[in-house]
């Protein structure tokens, strides 16, 4: 088989296994003789922890253990601050169980550890606290007031970070305007919600004195070496495994969660297995949020509509702690310029405590926020020069001769300047005016308009940093007695597909089906360097890792080949898994070759027999195995990206608005994007088309509900508003293929790409829809039938 | 999210059936459980115990008699839904039931179990109050029959006493030649009403208003009978005005307050579209009824 | 944290138990189980189907529909003893014997109709009951959606899944 698998949209390998209902999710693992947990979640914003009484909880039947942080040792520490930043001044992490205070409604108080989880609760119940409330202030700009309520008594003005970037002369560039033109803009928080809510259990053998850990992780590796530090035992002798993971989006990558330190140290205390299986209500009052930030942003412009500067000044609510740094507020930033040249850039952040679920980042990762606003910022330039909303971007972009064009200043997550470094923005936007039939539009929109119906046009161009360092492994074996490929590499899965698109990379290196490529990964024991799943950087670090990888085994296997049926190596090709002299019908298999390049003593099998009847697969004298040679066809290497590689597209759509009812209805919703080679265009227009389905619930219904007091109103599945099929729309994806010039395979991330440009199109089509009403502005998202009434109501309609 | 303890008893008889429910004050009828046991596992209801009411001889079935449909305790959403006999007779209501959840929660939910958990904001309900139809409750000193109107009191509470057991549900047919339509604003597709609207309408001969039931859920905390908004339609041609006059004559029902989902301010605008459209639509269906006699 | 606790271990709880029995994929199935476990636990815990996943246990997200005398319900929204007497189907009653798909999880797989997987068997179980149904299919866009509006997917953004049902009408000359 000849095929090439790079490009090639092939089904995916885990999918039967799936399908059939075999997945094994961590509740799904026997645990014979397990515990399970239940937490004591705070009620209160912000109080004072008086008294604790687990006694009755201790006493009730069915009980195991209860602990507060009185009766957790060592692990009544801070957790750990994953990405320290200069611009934060004494950032706060949680306990695992509060001590003393408590900070956000949901904040872990006890853990209950029972027989079942209905027992677990009932004793969770059961535990008495005095709670003494204190003022809270959930109002973002208010909370930086002097004299707010504190969120940590440490830190005034809540403020948690501040930090300024600067990039050319932003000064000079507005002294020089001809127009300048400022918004504020606001996108509210939101969480991931994944269909599998987090889960974590924990067994310790106390005979080989190893743990091991099954976490609905997207960081394995990172909470292997996590949990071997905290709990001081080898790295060797804990294991964790990351097995079928039901969505992560970015809530999975954080590290750690209090269940994940105290699950463990409960089974190594309680000598049986612990499982915590996280519920949807506490998946919203305890896994992380992300995305609510004010922006009040400004472009400086010359008539012609060309942007020279650009000023931000944004707060960010990162929630009541910031264990992942400012991450999210930094890839705003440096994704402020989206695709256009503007060559001098001021912005500004502040980031902000509030008592609420802590804000680590969601797929996008603060992406959506900074296109919301500089979209919207464009609009309206556009709108103030009298210029069209395609030709204002067109007269902005970045031209190709121009790559790679450096902000210097603006230090992306890389650590690195940002450096936008291939891609063809004006085609994207000529593609998406075109299938988006752009042209034809006023057309269709006065048509409408006399039948009573009132449609508009949405536009938003983004860019996104992706393949984001520092490494990743591959190692790539070839199985002796199958002759099948292992693959293992540091990454683990939430649904992107990497069994099958890393086998499509070694499929085409090794000239078997992707099929018979194993791929292993989310287990220490089965590869343990590398960081996680995150940040659009699987397909780009571990995919380049792995084809370094069967590169390696590739020589090695043409080398022995080549021995073997004595020609030289030129002579040799690789197909249908075995190795040929090219132009004959010579061959020898793959399990053949793996089974010679390894000198064992004992035969086994029909491919130990197969091999003997060929060359030896090693030419040299000396010992059965050449010094500096390694049995077998096996090789492990890695990637290290030297900087980001950065993907970027245009959204356009045709939306309708129903002023009767307020409702918004997508008509037409068109993608353009490029993310450089793609190694299988299924799955990425899987990942696009999930982006864009989550971009709409933040567009338009995904709003998470916090009261004055602090309490979240709704931490349901029924209240916050997920969209169903029936909000969703045809969405034509039309692929555009730059090759990066960052690395050997050409490709770069998409993982988070469908969800960045969505809101900024909805708000502007909506916009766009109700012109014939007044100049009514959507500056706000998610946007509700609310929002719509009553800026209908404000214009007099 | 597991319920707190109870206990179960899944009685074969109806009095079995009252006398648990007489014995207990904490005790609660389990029908198709969609409503309870949601509530259970977040324990924002913890029943003392369950009285199953599903293996009750005597509860099932759907008749459909001269003036109206008789619908008993144990019959599925779904089954209502589909019912062609139903559907030759009042068409609303297999329209208005299109909107109720989803259809896994409908395989399962009771059309009785929704009435007598009264949501302001769901569509049976309504439909009882718009066609004007009433239930049979079964008590310790007998059966009565309860006109929707008398049923409804507030948020989740109906007339039905702690040990009375709602045994059938009685929806009028349609007027001949009558028009109908029914409709509601959602969130999202299978949500609870924001605002709903039904409407049955008759015209004489000279197409004016010769008879009109209004009603709305989602504005106040019960369904509610838009009768100023009847009296401005009626003997009217249904003119703009008219419509207008209907429009502002409901507006002072929308009683329920701004909350997470929508403001009052929107309610209010929604009411108003949806009093036009429904008129309009069921005017035009009684056009077409009366064009086909 | 070396040290180790003996443990008297409880393995029940103390609530009270029911006697349940139910047909299960065709196998009659006896057990004695807490009065308050959900069906949705019964399926996975008891008997060992964890295929049926659990996502939000207040009947929103569909992940846990199985069918219920041939009707696709929620078993987060049922009790094992109210089950009694009942006919479940799971997801591991759809492929064959020997692990070949089913035509609706063929079109699935065809179409990349799943990602994580989670929501999948939930979605499969909901349309299979539905083909399963005598009720004529309306296959249109808006009839599919109305068909899976009521499962959840957070991955996939449900184009595909759309795909899939379409694909699967047709493997199964339903078109």
């Amino acid at each position: 088989m000849s095929t090439r698998m790079f490009g090639a949209r092939i089904e995916r390998n885990v999918d039967p296994k799936l399908l059939r209902g075999e997945g094994a999710f961590v509740d799904d693992i026997p645990l014979p003789d397990a515990l399970h947990v239940a937490f004591l979640r705070s009620p209160h914003a912000r109080a004072r922890i008086d008294a604790i009484d687990t006694t009755a909880a201790k006493a009730h039947p069915g009980v195991v253990a209860v602990y507060t942080s009185d009766d957790i040792g060592a692990l009544d520490v801070e957790m750990p601050l994953l990405i320290p930043h200069p611009s934060m001044t004494n950032p706060q992490t949680q306990r695992p169980l509060a001590r003393g205070d408590v900070h956000y409604v949901g904040q872990t108080v006890a853990m209950v550890v029972a027989v079942d989880r209905y027992t677990a609760e009932d004793a969770a119940g059961l535990i008495e606290v005095d709670y003494a409330p204190l003022p809270v202030e959930m109002d973002l700009v208010k909370a930086l007031h002097d004299g707010a309520p504190r969120v940590h008594a440490a830190v005034p003005n809540n403020l948690a970070a501040h930090f300024v970037q600067t990039c050319g002369d932003p000064d000079g560039a507005f002294a020089a305007a001809e127009h300048v033109t400022r918004i504020t803009v606001q996108v509210d928080r939101s969480t991931a919600a994944p269909m599998e809510c987090r889960a974590v259990a924990a067994r310790w053998e106390a005979v080989t004195g190893e743990l091991t850990v099954w976490d609905g992780t997207q960081a394995p590796i990172s909470v292997r070496g996590g949990l071997a530090s905290v709990f001081g035992i080898d790295e060797d002798k804990v294991r964790v495994i990351a097995p079928d993971v039901g969505g992560g989006f970015g809530q999975k990558v954080l590290l750690f969660y209090p269940d994940e330190l105290l699950v463990p140290m409960a089974a190594m205390q309680l000598g049986r297995p612990v499982k915590y299986i996280e519920d949807r209500r506490e998946n919203f009052i305890g896994s992380s949020q992300e995305r609510t930030q004010i922006h009040t942003i400004e472009l400086a412009a010359l008539k012609s509509g060309e942007v020279i500067g650009l000023r931000d000044f944004f707060l960010h609510d990162t929630g009541a702690f910031i264990p992942y740094g400012i991450a999210v507020a930094q890839v705003a930033s440096t994704s402020i310029a989206g695709p256009y040249r503007i060559p001098n850039i001021f912005v500004e952040f502040k980031a902000v405590y509030t008592p609420t679920v802590q804000v680590t980042p969601y797929r996008g990762c603060g992406r959506p926020q900074a296109c919301f606003a500089v979209e919207r910022a464009m609009d309206q330039l556009a709108q103030e020069l009298g210029l069209d909303r395609f030709e204002i971007r067109r007269r902005n972009l970045i031209a190709e001769h121009q790559f790679p064009y450096e902000r210097e200043g603006l230090l992306f997550a890389d650590g690195l300047k940002v450096t936008l470094d291939s891609g063809q923005y004006a085609k994207a936007l000529e593609m998406a005016a075109t299938e988006l039939g752009a042209e034809d539009f006023a057309t269709a929109r006065a048509k409408a308009l006399s039948e009573g119906r009132y449609l508009g046009l949405g536009l938003a161009c983004y860019v996104e940093g992706t393949g984001l360092g520092p490494y990743e492994g591959g190692h790539v074996k070839i199985h002796p007695i199958t002759g099948k490929v292992y693959v293992n590499t540091g990454l683990s899965t939430q649904g992107q597909g990497h069994d099958t698109v890393f086998a499509q990379i070694v499929a085409d290196q090794l000239g078997v089906s992707p099929q018979d490529v194993i791929v292993v990964e989310g287990d220490t024991k089965a590869f343990d360097w590398g960081v996680a799943t995150f940040a659009s950087r699987a397909a780009v670090v571990s995919g380049n890792a792995i084809h370094k990888t069967a590169i390696a085994v590739r020589r090695k296997v043409l080398q022995a080949a080549a021995n073997m049926l004595d020609v030289d190596i030129a002579s040799i090709e690789l197909r249908d898994s075995a190795a040929w002299v090219k132009g004959s019908n010579r061959f020898v298999p793959l399990a053949a070759i793996a089974t010679a390049s390894n000198p064992l003593r004992y035969a086994f099998n029909k491919a130990a027999q197969a091999a003997t009847q060929f060359a030896p697969a090693s030419k040299h004298d000396g010992p059965p195995l050449a010094e500096g040679e390694a049995p077998g066809l096996e090789a492990t290497d890695y990637y290290s990206p030297s900087q980001s590689t950065w993907a970027y597209g245009v959204h356009a759509a045709i939306i309708e608005v129903d002023p009767g009812l307020c409702t918004v209805k997508i008509r037409k919703y068109v993608c353009i994007h490029d993310c450089g080679n793609m190694i299988n265009p299924m799955l990425v227009e899987g990942q696009v088309m999930g982006g864009i389905a989550q971009g709409i619930g933040g567009a338009l219904y995904e709003h998470l509900d916090y009261q004055a007091d602090g309490n979240l109103a709704n931490a349901s599945l029924m209240d916050f508003l997920v969209p169903y099929a029936t909000e969703i729309p045809d969405v034509s994806i039309l692929h555009l293929e730059t090759p990066s010039p960052l690395n050997p395979l050409g490709v770069k991330g998409v993982g988070e790409a469908g969800c960045i440009a969505v809101g900024a199109v909805v708000a502007s089509g909506v916009e766009d829809a109700l012109r014939p009403f007044g100049a009514l502005k959507f500056h706000h998202v998610p946007l509700s039938p609310t929002m719509i009434a009553d800026a209908l109501e404000q214009a007099g309609h | 999210m597991k319920p707190s303890l109870f206990g179960y008893q899944a009685p074969t008889t109806l009095e079995d059936a009252i006398n648990l429910l007489a014995g207990d004050a904490d005790a609660v009828v389990l029908a198709g459980g969609q409503t309870l046991l949601p509530a259970m596992n977040f324990r924002a209801a913890n029943p003392s115990l369950l009285v199953d009411i599903q293996h009750i001889d005597g509860l099932r079935g759907i008749a459909v008699g001269a003036d109206s449909i008789v619908v008993k305790a144990m019959v599925r959403h779904r089954e209502l839904e589909l019912d062609e006999a139903v559907q030759r007779v009042n068409p609303l209501i297999a329209e208005a039931m299109q909107h109720v959840a989803h259809i896994p929660i409908r395989n399962r939910g009771t059309v009785v179990g929704s009435l007598c958990h009264a949501d302001p904001s769901a569509e049976m309900p309504l439909l009882l109050v718009l066609l004007g139809g009433s239930v049979i409750a079964r008590g310790p000193s007998g059966s009565r029959e309860i006109a929707a109107e008398d049923f409804f009191h507030s948020f989740l509470t109906t007339a039905r006493s702690h040990d009375e057991i709602v045994i059938e549900a009685r929806f009028p047919l349609l007027p001949p030649k009558a028009g109908w339509a029914f409709d509601e604003v959602t969130r999202r597709h299978g949500d609870y009403a924001v605002v709903g609207v039904g409407c049955v309408l008759s015209l004489d001969g000279s197409s004016r208003v010769s008879g009109v039931r209004l009603a709305a859920c989602g504005i106040a905390d019960r369904p509610v009978r838009l009768k100023e908004a009847e009296a401005a339609l009626n003997g009217t041609a249904l003119g703009a005005s008219d419509l207008d006059a209907a429009v502002a004559a409901s507006l002072a029902s929308v009683t329920q307050p701004d909350d997470i989902n929508v403001s009052q301010g929107y309610r209010r605008r929604a009411l108003g579209t949806l009093i036009h459209r429904m008129v309009a639509r069921a005017a035009q269906r009684a056009q077409t009824a009366g064009a086909v006699s | 944290m070396t040290r180790m606790m003996k443990q008297a271990a409880p393995s029940r709880s103390a609530d009270a138990q029911a006697e349940v029995e139910l047909t299960v994929n065709g196998e009659v199935v006896r057990r004695t189980v807490s009065v308050r476990m959900l069906l949705s636990d019964f399926l996975r815990h008891e008997l060992g189907l964890t295929g049926t996943h659990v996502g939000c246990e207040h009947g929103v997200c569909g992940c846990c529909t199985v069918l219920i005398d041939g009707k696709p319900g929620r078993s987060c929204l049922t009790l094992a003893v109210q089950a009694n007497g009942y006919q479940i189907r799971t997801i591991e009653s759809v492929a064959a014997a020997d692990g070949t798909l089913h035509p609706v999880q063929q079109a699935f797989k065809e179409c990349h109709g799943l990602q994580c997987g989670y929501c999948t068997p939930g979605m499969v179980m909901n349309i299979l009951g539905r083909f399963e149904e005598t009720e004529p299919l309306d296959l249109s866009d808006e009839g599919i959606r109305e068909l899976l509006s009521g499962n959840l997917c957070r991955c996939t953004g449900y184009l595909n899944i759309i795909a899939a049902v379409r694909r699967a009408a047709e493997l199964l000359g339903r078109s």
